[in-house]
């Protein structure tokens, strides 16, 4: 039989307020545990929340974003279960009406555009930590990240492999990122993603029995646990089995989803409206100031790039993967408006490359784009081959000669020869001294042909302009 | 000088006829000869209480004196106080020193006023006889027999047995008005949101309400001129111009009309509260107010609304008692589960337990649309019956309870009979109207009766006028059992 795996996913990002979402604690990681609690998180008796501004704005830049509907009022409910992180033994978050509702991501896989609808997105409150290794027989529990703003972002069940999947949170991960309500930073939690897994006969309309995996704190193994998951639903439903809702786990040592609950012990939250907040009103004109801070979102900035400079779509992505690598490619395309094509792909090759090899973010690329347009610009006016370029690339990474490309080149002895007549002459020396490749090149053997480039680039070490000497040699050997 | 009104102590206070030092030193004396009788305080601090009185003393020295500076004022064990054992009336708090101040706690401190001790109250404010504290009961210092109302029942007892000028109260669904209208003194719960619930220990956040507990409407308008204030810390704090609740007590009431909801002058009021309040009415004719007879046909349900809401809200409300942070846990525990079980198990009393249990209940998968939902759309209707009411009179009245104090241990075994002795009250609650008692007279036993009067939204000045005028025509108010 044929399987068709549907997912859904529900993505917490932290937002990037400096206070917490109901006190005004700081928000910073890595702090000394619980020195950043304080009476309102420690839920002392008698304290009362206060919401954060700044965290509703962030929702309503989301909202915004994807094209969603802001809701006002929307209500904040409490999400009741017992457990030593959670001070007051309730979550505050959202329940019947959440802040953001419905819109869409846009999504690419292998050049295929797809429309990922979102449910909903809705405010809430982070729990402490408990920390099981560091006492002996006993939990700590660190409060510091207790009412940490989230915001739950759930999407309909509309992706059906885990590369759809892998390309939807990466899409949202750097739309967040983008707006900035979130600094993505997966290591420390920013960005964790829960997926709801279920598959069903190709064909068929209804949904399978899903379960939710959570725990998938990077790309890779989100992607994992999805094919692990579907795997496994699709052997036991082959094997005449039913799938049982439950919420797994996946581990990544063992790459594998194992069971964390089921459905029957599954806690009753008696959700209901929090009485000590009162439902949150949005006015139209609060809206209407926010969508003039938005930035141009990615997806509009890759269509211009596709429009403007000819791009291919492949390439206007991978250049809106964040913004901060769009900024840099503006900037450089600015100076080499002709080159987009050049620009585009040493941004995404050389830099991108070079930045991965260092793990460092592009704002902390050692060329600018100003210094990379100038290196861009010596290919392009021939002065230099791209071989020659990657040459002093290298020495401006490693801040040689102030990264000044000139001097570099003439430093470095990387001119090419692009004189006319002295090429002439190359090729007729080398010609004249391999009699026997010219002969077998005429006979119909290609290859001879590069084995007399390779003679003449060997000759100049490698300086001769290739075009030139290739453009000469056929017309030579066409005499 | 103990049964000096507060204007007669501020005035002997500014004219330095008296030190705070001594007026607070007499205060303690008499708790420490009265209170081991009525068990009105549960924690009596002298250290912080003389100290407080000797700044007051160099405030009013340096003339930066307000009205209430240097006059002792006795908290509710509710408010949480910095340094101050603060334990609700429960065992879970007892070992609970809290590390801030409440908003009304603040408001207080800035007005210079000495903090004489925290009283004595139901556990979590939930009961009105005061039997659910974990610290004792509390006598009804007219007749010791009887209890003084709840769950402010310490504050309310203070006040009567005069171990404290004044008081604070808080007030759910009736325990500021209920035990005040026990002990034959004023007290009023304003408008849901005038008073900060900042730092007040929650039991069902959109009913609380703190207020003043006094011996006279004129000592109510002056605390509340302290107590009531913008809170940004508690979001359902109301951002109002400053009023000043004494501005209107001399207005003369002729014309006032007043509504007599024909729901609370049926079946259930003991006659002799009926002719306490009759008398009382007749006094308000000779005033110049005219009565109207209005219906709130909504009313009854108040009781059966009142009791899915408050312990839904208190369920949730009391989950941060958890035996993890601060408070009461069990000694021995074989794991986390078994630690939580024993530390609410031993730290909560019944009647807290049993409010936990409905609420849980009530919230639970299934039954919510048929319990909490519902309640939220009979409360908006009982809301409506008000609104109605007030398009034809200025004010409502009626009885505040359906009878005087009962006798301690009457009615702790049978909570149906107990919560009805809200039955008057907690609609003020759930509309958020202001509602007050003052004393009218006595019933049987000699034991006080109160007369309940609810304002529109806000109207706490005219509350207080119309109390005001009544106290000037009449003694009751003045009379005290010791």
């Amino acid at each position: 039989m044929q399987w068709e795996i549907v997912i859904g996913l529900e993505v917490h990002t932290q937002l990037s307020t400096r206070s917490k979402i109901f006190s005004g604690a700081s928000t910073a990681y890595g702090a000394p545990p619980n020195t950043q609690a304080c009476v309102i998180d420690l839920a002392l008796p008698g304290v009362l929340p206060v919401l954060n501004k700044g965290a509703v704005e962030r929702a309503i830049k989301l909202g915004l974003s994807v094209g969603a509907k802001i809701n006002s009022p929307s209500i904040f409910a409490r999400k009741n279960y017992f457990y030593p992180d959670l001070p007051k033994g309730y979550q505050i978050s959202q329940y019947e009406l959440p802040v953001v509702q419905g819109g869409s991501i846009q999504i690419q896989v292998d050049g295929v555009e797809k429309n990922i609808r979102l449910t909903r997105a809705h405010l809430e409150e982070d729990a402490g930590k408990s920390l099981h290794e560091d006492f002996h027989g006993m939990s700590g529990i660190d409060l510091n990240r207790a009412g940490t703003p989230l915001l739950e972002i759930v999407s309909e069940p509309d992706m059906r492999s885990s590369a759809e999947a892998v390309a939807y949170a990466k899409t949202l991960h750097a739309l967040v990122r983008w707006i900035g309500i979130c600094d993505g930073n997966m290591q420390e939690g920013s960005f964790r993603c829960d997926a709801n897994v279920s598959v069903r006969p190709r064909g068929m309309e209804k949904l399978g029995t899903r379960c939710e995996i959570k725990n998938l704190n990077s790309f890779r193994f989100l992607e994992k646990a999805i094919d692990f998951e579907a795997r496994r639903q699709i052997e036991i439903l082959e094997d005449g089995g039913t799938i049982r809702q439950e919420t797994r786990l996946y581990d990544a040592n063992k790459d594998e989803t194992r069971t964390m609950r089921t459905k029957e012990d599954a806690n009753d939250y008696r959700y209901f409206p929090d009485p000590d907040l009162l439902p949150l009103e949005i006015p139209q004109h609060w809206i209407d100031r926010i969508k003039h801070t938005l930035p141009e979102l990615p997806q509009v900035r890759r269509d211009r790039y596709v429009s403007e400079f000819a791009l291919s779509a492949y390439d206007a992505s991978a250049l809106t993967s964040s913004r901060e690598t769009a900024d840099y490619f503006e900037a450089t395309v600015t100076q080499l408006p002709a080159q987009a094509k050049l620009c585009a792909n040493w941004i995404m090759g050389e830099i991108s490359g070079q930045l991965n090899k260092e793990g460092i973010e592009i704002a902390a690329c050692p060329i600018n784009p100003e210094q990379l347009a100038a290196l861009l610009a010596r290919i392009s006016d021939g002065t230099i081959s791209g071989k020659a370029a990657k040459t002093v690339f290298e020495s401006m990474w490693n801040g040689e000669l102030d990264k000044n490309v000139d001097a570099i080149i003439a430093a470095k002895g990387l001119k090419q020869i692009s004189d006319d007549s002295a090429i002439e002459k190359l090729v007729d020396q080398v010609l004249a001294a391999n009699a026997q490749q010219v002969a077998d090149y005429r006979n119909g053997k290609e290859k001879a042909f590069n084995s007399l480039i390779g003679q003449i680039m060997k000759a100049t070490q490698g300086k001769a302009n290739p075009a030139q000497v290739n453009a000469m040699l056929k017309k030579k050997l066409a005499e | 000088m103990f049964n000096a009104s507060l204007k007669q102590l501020s005035s002997q206070l500014a004219e330095k006829k008296i030190s705070s030092t001594e007026l607070t030193t007499e205060f303690l004396n008499r708790i420490k000869k009265f209170n081991p009788e009525y068990n009105a305080f549960i924690t009596v601090n002298e250290d912080i209480s003389l100290a407080q009185a000797q700044a007051a003393d160099k405030m009013l020295a340096s003339g930066q004196a307000g009205p209430l500076t240097g006059i002792p004022i006795a908290q509710k064990d509710i408010f949480c106080a910095k340094g101050w054992l603060t334990t609700c009336g429960s065992k879970m708090l007892s070992n609970f020193i809290s590390p801030y101040d409440a908003g009304v706690i603040e408001r207080f401190n800035q007005a210079g006023t000495v903090n004489i001790g925290k009283t004595n109250m139901d556990e979590f404010a939930m009961g009105s006889s005061n039997e659910t504290s974990f610290y004792g009961l509390v006598k009804n210092p007219w007749d010791v027999a009887a209890v003084p109302g709840g769950s402010s029942g310490g504050a309310a007892c203070a006040v009567a047995a005069r171990l404290a000028p004044a008081a604070t109260g808080t007030d759910t669904g009736g325990s500021i008005r209920q035990p005040a209208a026990l002990c034959g003194i004023s007290g009023i719960k304003p408008t849901y949101g005038l008073v900060s619930r900042y730092g007040m220990i929650a039991f069902a956040s959109s009913l609380d309400q703190g207020g003043p507990m006094a011996k006279s409407a004129e000592d109510l308008a002056l605390l509340l001129n302290v107590m009531v204030g913008f809170d940004p810390r508690d979001s359902t704090s109301l951002q109002r111009d400053v009023e000043d609740y004494a501005r209107d007590l001399q207005k003369p009431l002729a014309g006032l009309r007043i509504g007599l909801p024909k729901e609370y002058f049926a079946e259930g009021m003991s006659k002799d509260v009926e002719s306490a309040i009759e008398r009382a009415l007749d006094e308000y004719r000779k005033l110049g107010a005219e009565m109207i007879e209005v219906s709130l046909p909504n009313a009854a349900l108040s009781i059966p609304v009142y009791y899915v809401l408050a312990p839904a809200e208190a369920s949730s409300n009391l989950s941060r008692f958890d035996g993890v942070r601060y408070g009461h846990r069990a000694q021995s525990y074989s794991d986390l589960g078994d630690m939580y079980r024993k530390t609410r198990a031993q730290g909560f009393g019944a009647e807290v337990k049993r409010r936990i249990l409905i609420g849980t209940y009530v919230l639970s998968h299934g039954y919510y649309d048929a319990y909490y939902i519902k309640a939220q759309k009979l409360r908006r209707l009982i809301a409506q019956d008000f609104t109605a009411a007030y398009q034809q009179c200025d004010i409502i009245m009626g009885p505040t309870t359906p009878t005087v104090a009962f006798n301690l241990g009457e009615k702790s075994g049978d909570p149906i009979q107990m919560y009805l002795s809200d039955i008057y009250t907690s609609a003020a609650n759930l509309t958020g109207l202001p509602a007050m008692s003052i004393p009218v007279g006595f019933g049987d036993k000699n034991r006080p009766v109160g007369l309940h009067i609810i304002g529109n939204y806000f109207m706490e000045a005219q509350m207080l006028n119309v109390a005001h005028q009544y106290q000037q025509i009449t003694d009751w108010h003045l009379q005290s059992p010791v």
